[in-house]
């Protein structure tokens, strides 16, 4: 119990810092730590994204980031595609979700580390110490 | 005249754009349903590329969006049965601090050395869920 406690603190607080959302740890913490099977940890992330997004979304209200109108025509337009998309996911066995899932973090880690890698290389570019480097920072 | 033709053009545009919304609420309902997801990282993306937003207003636009899309697809998978109520609360709760403390840390932190990190738990994850 504690540990999905630590988990979920751990995927709000890199979720908030990185913007890559909180469902990408949940998952595997769910399956990995409580023994859900894939399906269940899947369905059970999608109910604790809820109010983590409700929290980020009004949040960013503040700071003007949200176009109201298009946040809602997407979420709105977004039904059919999430009942096929849930649909499906029940339609295949544990084992091949399980490895598309997998497939799925590896290419986000990827993409996260190929982000870094471009910020440092921009930093160094225009002659900036890049921060990673320097203790002072 | 040349009102009526500026007057479809307009209608035209906006339905063009309608139609943007719409794909990229289908793709990331698919991609949340399917995965368990929220979809941010196929929204986000869409939003830069397709309609010209900036990062910040794709990010917090998409969080918007996210709180119909995995409310809806949860309703779905509880309708499946595959739901568990407690063990929901006791990961989003926490996490609903943990994002505000990270939106405070951000300014604060090495963005980049956590990343790495982060990068690192997601390989691993990836490791052991195949293995399972």
């Amino acid at each position: 119990m504690i540990w999905l406690i630590l988990i979920g603190l751990a995927a709000g607080v890199l979720g908030g810092m990185l913007g890559v959302g909180g469902g990408v740890l949940f998952v595997p913490g769910l399956v990995i730590v409580a023994g859900l099977t894939q399906h269940e940890a899947e369905a059970t992330s999608l109910l604790a994204i809820v109010p983590v997004a409700l929290v980020g979304a009004i949040s960013q209200d503040r700071y003007g980031n949200v176009r109201h109108r298009d946040a809602l025509l997407v979420g709105l337009l977004s039904v059919v595609g999430a009942v096929g998309g849930v649909a499906l996911a029940n339609a295949l066995s544990g084992i091949v979700l399980r490895v598309a899932f997998a497939g799925l973090i590896l290419l986000i880690a990827f993409q996260l580390v190929r982000r870094v890698l471009g910020e440092r290389a921009a930093l160094s570019t225009a002659g900036n110490p890049v921060p990673g480097d320097d203790p002072m920072v | 005249m040349a009102c009526s033709v500026a007057e479809s053009h307009h209608a035209s545009e906006l339905s063009a754009r309608t139609l943007k919304l719409a794909a990229i609420g289908t793709a990331a309902g698919l991609f949340s349903g399917l995965f368990g997801v929220g979809g941010g990282s196929v929204i986000v993306p869409l939003l830069v590329l397709w309609l010209g937003y900036g990062e910040r207003e794709a990010t917090g636009t998409s969080l918007a969006a996210i709180v119909f899309i995995a409310a809806v697809a949860a309703a779905v998978q509880a309708a499946y049965g595959n739901v568990r109520v407690l063990d929901a609360a006791l990961i989003g709760v926490p996490a609903v601090g943990g994002v505000l403390l990270g939106t405070w840390l951000q300014q604060r932190a090495h963005v980049q050395v956590i990343a790495l990190l982060f990068a690192a738990v997601l390989v691993a994850s990836a490791v052991e869920l195949v293995l399972q």
